[in-house]
C-alpha cells in the first residue's frame, strides 16, 4: 500500500478495498513511529485528519469521488490552512493557528483529499538544506546525516520515506527540485502563475511557485490537476483554461528534441552526478529523443541576480511581521521601535535577518540602479537565453544539483556555499518557466556511506507542463529509480 | 565594496532588526561575502535592456471597487499577541 501510485490509491479506494481512514491512520501511525527520527513534520493533527478521512469514505461510498478523494497529502507548513497551526518553520509563527484556507489547500479540500500534517521546512523557504528550520533540521531518509534539500526539505523526506501519499512543495530558487533531487523523488515548480498564491507565506513574490511532489511523474500530474486554477484573490495568477496534466503521459518520445546546456555541465558538477545525469541522456537518446548542444551563456549570473532580487522581494515581504496583529511579540520593550526591533530580532533566525539585511540594503537609497535595476536587467538576459534555446529543443536538460545530499552542519556556517547549491534551479525561477526534477540514480558511496539520490533536471517552456510529464514518465517506465525506496526505512 | 559596522547598524535600523555589535560585526563579515558574489554582475553592459520585474508579461487585473471580505475581525483578533476592546494594543506613541 506504501508503494502504490495515487492511481492505485485512488482505485482501492473507490473499489472500498481501503477506507480512506484506515489508509489515513496507516500514515498516521507510520508517521508516529518515524518522524521522531527524520523530522519531516512539524504539525499532525490526527483528529482533523481523520474528521477529513471519515467525509472522503462517506463521499467515495456515495460514488461522488475526484482521483485524490480519501488520498493523505502532506503539505508544507507555507501554506495556511485554517484551524491548522502554519510556522513556514519560524519561531515567528510557532503559535500561529490559520484564521483562512491557501487556494492550494481549498483546492485540495475541494476534492475531498486528507490533510495529513505540515512539513518542516527551512525558515521562510530560506535555505537550501532544511537546516533554517526554527523546528529542527530533516533528515534524508537514505542517511540520517545527510540534509533532504531545501526549503520544502520536510515534504521530500516525507515522500521518499513513504510517509504520505504525495505531498505539497514551494519553489522560489529551487526549493521543489532541488530537495527532490536529494531525497529520490519526482517534484515539479509549474509556469509562475499556474498555482495560486494566495494564502502561501510570501517569500519572493515574483518567484515563488507551489507544486507537487511525489514518487512519480504520473503522480505529479494527478497533484498538479487539483493544484492549478485561477484564482482572483492573486494577482498574478493567469487565466487559462483547465488542463488534464496527465493527458500526454503515454506518449511515445520520438523526435523529441533535448538540449543541453554546456554551462550546466561544466566545472563545479560532481563526477557521480554528471555520471547519472549522462546516463539519462543516454535513455532518452534509446527511448528515440535527439540531442541539441544549447548555450546559456548568461546562467552563471543567475546566482548573484537572484541574490539581489530575492531578498528585495523578501525583506519587503517580511516587514508585516511586527508583533502587532498575529506571530511573535517580544516580551519586553520600551518603546514600538524597540517592541518591532525586538519581536523581529528574536522571532527570526539568522538566515531569513540576512535576507532582511541585504534585501533593505540593495534597496536603500543610492544603491538601488546598481543593484535591483542591474540585477532586473540581467534577469531579462537570462529569460531571453531561454527563449533563445527553444528556439532549438522541446525540453532542456541537466542536473538538478550540483552534488548528491552533503552532510548536515557542512555548509552550515558559510551562506555563500550554501547558495552555490542552487546554480542549476534558480535561472528558472527567475524566467518564470517550469522545472522539475525526477530520480535518475545514485552517487559514488564513500566512507561506508551509501551514494545518495541524483535528480535529472527537466526544464520546459511556458505552459509546456504536459510535455514535461510525459518525457518524465516514459523515461520511468523505461526506468526503475522512482521507485526504489530507502533502505532501513 | 567595502561594507562598514555603520552601513550595517543603518540597514538594521531600516530593517528594524535589533543587533548586539557582536551580531553586526558577524553580519558584515558575511554581507561582505554576500556581496563579493553579487559584485560579478556589475561588469554586465545592460545599456538598453529593459529591466523585468515580473516573469509574465501581463497587466493587473482590475474589479469592481465593492466589499467582498465579510467581517471576521474576533477571529483574527484572536490570534493577536495583545488587544482590548476589539482594537490592537501597541505601546504608547503619542503623549
Amino acid at each position: 500500500m506504501l508503494n502504490s501510485s495515487l492511481q492505485q490509491l485512488g482505485s482501492a479506494l473507490r473499489a472500498r478495498k481501503i477506507s480512506s481512514v484506515e489508509l489515513t491512520r496507516l500514515y498516521l501511525d507510520r508517521i508516529a513511529a518515524l518522524n521522531p527520527v527524520l523530522n519531516a513534520y512539524i504539525t499532525t493533527n490526527a483528529e482533523a485528519s481523520l474528521a477529513q478521512a471519515r467525509d472522503a469514505d462517506a463521499r467515495l461510498a456515495a460514488g461522488t469521488a475526484d482521483a485524490l478523494t480519501g488520498i493523505p497529502v502532506a503539505q508544507k507548513d507555507i501554506f495556511c490552512a485554517k484551524g491548522w497551526r502554519t510556522t513556514c518553520g519560524s519561531k515567528m509563527l510557532a503559535n500561529f493557528v490559520s484564521p483562512y484556507d491557501a487556494h492550494v489547500i481549498e483546492q485540495f479540500n475541494n476534492v475531498g483529499a486528507v490533510n495529513l500534517g505540515k512539513t518542516n521546512m527551512d525558515e521562510f523557504a530560506m535555505g537550501s538544506s532544511n537546516e533554517t528550520s526554527y523546528f529542527g533540521a530533516v533528515k534524508n531518509p537514505y542517511s540520517q546525516d545527510a540534509v533532504p534539500g531545501g526549503s520544502s526539505g520536510g515534504s521530500a523526506c516525507a515522500v521518499a520515506a513513504r510517509l504520505c501519499a504525495a505531498a505539497t512543495g514551494t519553489d522560489t530558487g529551487g526549493s521543489i527540485r532541488q530537495p527532490a533531487a536529494l531525497c529520490g523523488i519526482s517534484g515539479l515548480k509549474p509556469t509562475y502563475g499556474t498555482v495560486s498564491r494566495y494564502g502561501m507565506i510570501a517569500f519572493a513574490s515574483s518567484l515563488d511557485q507551489a507544486g507537487p511532489m511525489a514518487r512519480s511523474a504520473e503522480d505529479l500530474a494527478l497533484m498538479l490537476n487539483v493544484m492549478t486554477g485561477f484564482d482572483e484573490r492573486d494577482s498574478t495568477s493567469l487565466q487559462r483554461a483547465k488542463e488534464d496534466y496527465a493527458r500526454d503521459l503515454a506518449k511515445p518520445l520520438d523526435g523529441l528534441r533535448i538540449g543541453l546546456p554546456k554551462e550546466f555541465f561544466a566545472e563545479g558538477l560532481s563526477n557521480d552526478v554528471a555520471q547519472a545525469v549522462n546516463a539519462a541522456i543516454a535513455e532518452y537518446k534509446k527511448l528515440g529523443a535527439s540531442i541539441v548542444e544549447i548555450s546559456l551563456p548568461n546562467s552563471r549570473l543567475s546566482v548573484p541576480v537572484y541574490y539581489v532580487l530575492a531578498p528585495a522581494e523578501a525583506s519587503s515581504n517580511l516587514s508585516r511581521f511586527d508583533g502587532v496583529r498575529y506571530g511573535y511579540r517580544a516580551p519586553e520593550y520600551s518603546d514600538l521601535t524597540d517592541m518591532y526591533e525586538k519581536s523581529r530580532a528574536q522571532g527570526f533566525g539568522a538566515e531569513v535577518k540576512r535576507r532582511i539585511m541585504i534585501g533593505t540594503y540593495v534597496l536603500s537609497h543610492g544603491y538601488y540602479d546598481a543593484y535591483y535595476l542591474q540585477a532586473q536587467k540581467i534577469r531579462r538576459l537570462i529569460a531571453q537565453d531561454f527563449t533563445d534555446a527553444f528556439r532549438q529543443c522541446d525540453v532542456i536538460m541537466g542536473p538538478t544539483s550540483p552534488s548528491t545530499a552533503f552532510k548536515l552542519g557542512e555548509k552550515g556556517d558559510d551562506p555563500v556555499q550554501m547558495y552555490l547549491s542552487d546554480i542549476y534551479t534558480i535561472a528558472v525561477n527567475l524566467a518564470g518557466l517550469p522545472g522539475m526534477s525526477i530520480p535518475c540514480g545514485f552517487g559514488a558511496a564513500n566512507n561506508g556511506n551509501p551514494g545518495m539520490p541524483v535528480g535529472l533536471q527537466i526544464i520546459g517552456n511556458y505552459f509546456d507542463e504536459v510535455r514535461m510529464l510525459n518525457v518524465a514518465h516514459q523515461y520511468q517506465l523505461a526506468t526503475d529509480w522512482h521507485s526504489r525506496a530507502p533502505q532501513e526505512l | 565594496m567595502s561594507i562598514t559596522n555603520t552601513d550595517v547598524r543603518k540597514v538594521a535600523r531600516l530593517a528594524r532588526l535589533a543587533m548586539s555589535e557582536t551580531e553586526i560585526e558577524t553580519a558584515r563579515a558575511q554581507l561582505a561575502g554576500i556581496f563579493d558574489l553579487i559584485a560579478e554582475m556589475q561588469a554586465v553592459d545592460t545599456r538598453n535592456i529593459a529591466p523585468m520585474s515580473h516573469a509574465q508579461d501581463v497587466s493587473q487585473r482590475l474589479r469592481e471597487d465593492v466589499v467582498t471580505a465579510t467581517n471576521q475581525r474576533e477571529l483574527f483578533q484572536s490570534i493577536a499577541p495583545q488587544v482590548e476592546a476589539g482594537l490592537y494594543l501597541v505601546p504608547q506613541v503619542i503623549e
